[in-house]
């Protein structure tokens, strides 16, 4: 199986040598990086060549890496019925720098694509029509980004003096609960409380 | 169990329920009955009359938001048949009298939910089904989902569990028709 995933990875980078920065086949499934503003040409030779078929958009995902300078990948996956084979394809932007849409290209593009400008801020250039998929109406900022707060901004109830439901700033009741799931038998590098007074007797 | 224990007319599988005797019977319903062959009348309270009416015919408008939905089928499917108590589903709200609300309740939905429970006639009763809509769950700290659909709707009856069992959404039935019973009125 990796040995075909190995020639169809030469042939990819055979063909567009230019757009890509480097590929591999890891775990028995192909991936390739490419250079961001070359998505469209990829996504496209990868469906019609004759070699690679892939008709099929399974999903666009986002990543967020916040500790790099281009912050996000925007990872494709691609599956051709015709041969039987995946692929990985992926790139790397930031807030700013728009990816181009594929929408053209697999119309299912549309709604990961809206989905993946919900969720992180990647934002796609030739969108017919980018916007919010997922999230609630009005909903500000990118909630899978990693310095999106987990219980977000506001919280909704219902205003008997208003007759409507009104946001508020989230107030928790409780505080949120880290539950330490390391068994105290192995992996867990801190003193349990009460262990204190027994600190190197065996340990 | 003891040798005068009556066993009510309408147990299940009474015919092999030991000590059953058909000519035995239970002193309330016989006094009843007596009592109409009497005289031809029984008398009861207006409000105990419809209370104990509304509860035998209370339609359900479903809310599934999400696995617990699948529990609040099962109740009405063969098995639990919350039929048999005269709570059938009704899918528009204008013509129900419970809406349980089976699920996560998110803060996209909250203004339907409420939307919904507001085209509901009185008197109109909440039953909220599982963790997540009794007090946001699994999702209590999301940014998304609303702790608790009581924050949106009042609630009559609280179904515990992730998702609850059919059962324990047909207890939480009887358990509302009991409330019903216990304080229901025809005052408005």
């Amino acid at each position: 199986m990796s040995e075909r995933l190995k020639e169809l990875g030469e042939h990819i980078s055979h063909h567009l040598d230019s757009a890509i920065r480097e590929w591999s086949v890891d775990f028995g499934e192909l991936n390739v990086s490419i250079y961001s503003d070359r998505v469209e040409e990829v996504i496209k030779f990868l469906r019609d060549d004759r070699g690679c078929r892939f008709t099929t958009l399974i999903d666009i995902c986002g990543v967020d890496y916040p500790a790099r300078a281009e912050r996000f990948d925007v990872v494709y996956h691609l599956l051709s019925m015709n041969l039987n084979h995946r692929i990985r394809i992926r790139t790397s932007t930031d807030e700013e720098k728009p990816v181009a849409s594929i929408s053209d290209i697999f119309p299912v593009a549309n709604w990961f694509e809206r989905e993946a400008f919900d969720m992180y801020g990647i934002v796609f250039s030739g969108h017919p029509d980018l916007r919010r998929i997922l999230t609630d109406y009005g909903f500000t900022g990118h909630p899978l980004r990693k310095d999106f707060p987990l219980s977000g901004y506001v919280e909704v109830r219902w205003d008997d003096e208003e007759k409507r439901v009104v946001y508020e700033p989230v107030e928790l009741v409780q505080e949120y609960r880290d539950f330490d799931f390391l068994s105290p038998w192995e992996g867990a590098r801190y003193v349990l409380p009460g262990d204190e007074k027994a600190k190197g007797e065996g340990a | 169990m003891a040798e005068n224990t009556i066993i009510p007319a309408g147990s299940a599988g009474r015919a092999a329920t030991p000590h059953y005797d058909p000519n035995k019977h239970d002193p309330f319903f016989d006094g009843v009955s007596d009592a109409l062959a009497d005289k031809g009348f029984v008398v009861a309270a207006a409000d105990d009359l419809i209370t104990w009416a509304r509860t035998g015919s209370l339609m359900w408008m479903t809310f599934g938001l999400a696995c617990c939905a699948v529990e609040m089928m099962q109740a009405a499917m063969p098995r639990y048949d919350v039929e048999r108590f005269g709570f059938a589903p009704r899918a528009s709200p204008r013509q129900s009298d419970v809406m349980i609300v089976a699920g996560t309740l998110t803060n996209k939905m909250a203004p339907a939910l409420r939307k919904v429970y507001d085209q509901m006639p009185e008197p109109r009763y909440v039953i909220s089904m599982g963790s997540c809509a009794n007090g946001g769950g699994y999702y209590h700290y999301s940014y998304a989902v609303v702790r608790g659909c009581d924050r949106i709707v009042p609630v009559d009856v609280y179904v515990p569990g992730c998702p609850p069992t059919a059962e324990a959404l047909v207890y939480g039935i009887m358990q509302l028709q009991k409330k019903i019973r216990r304080e229901g009125s025809i005052e408005r």
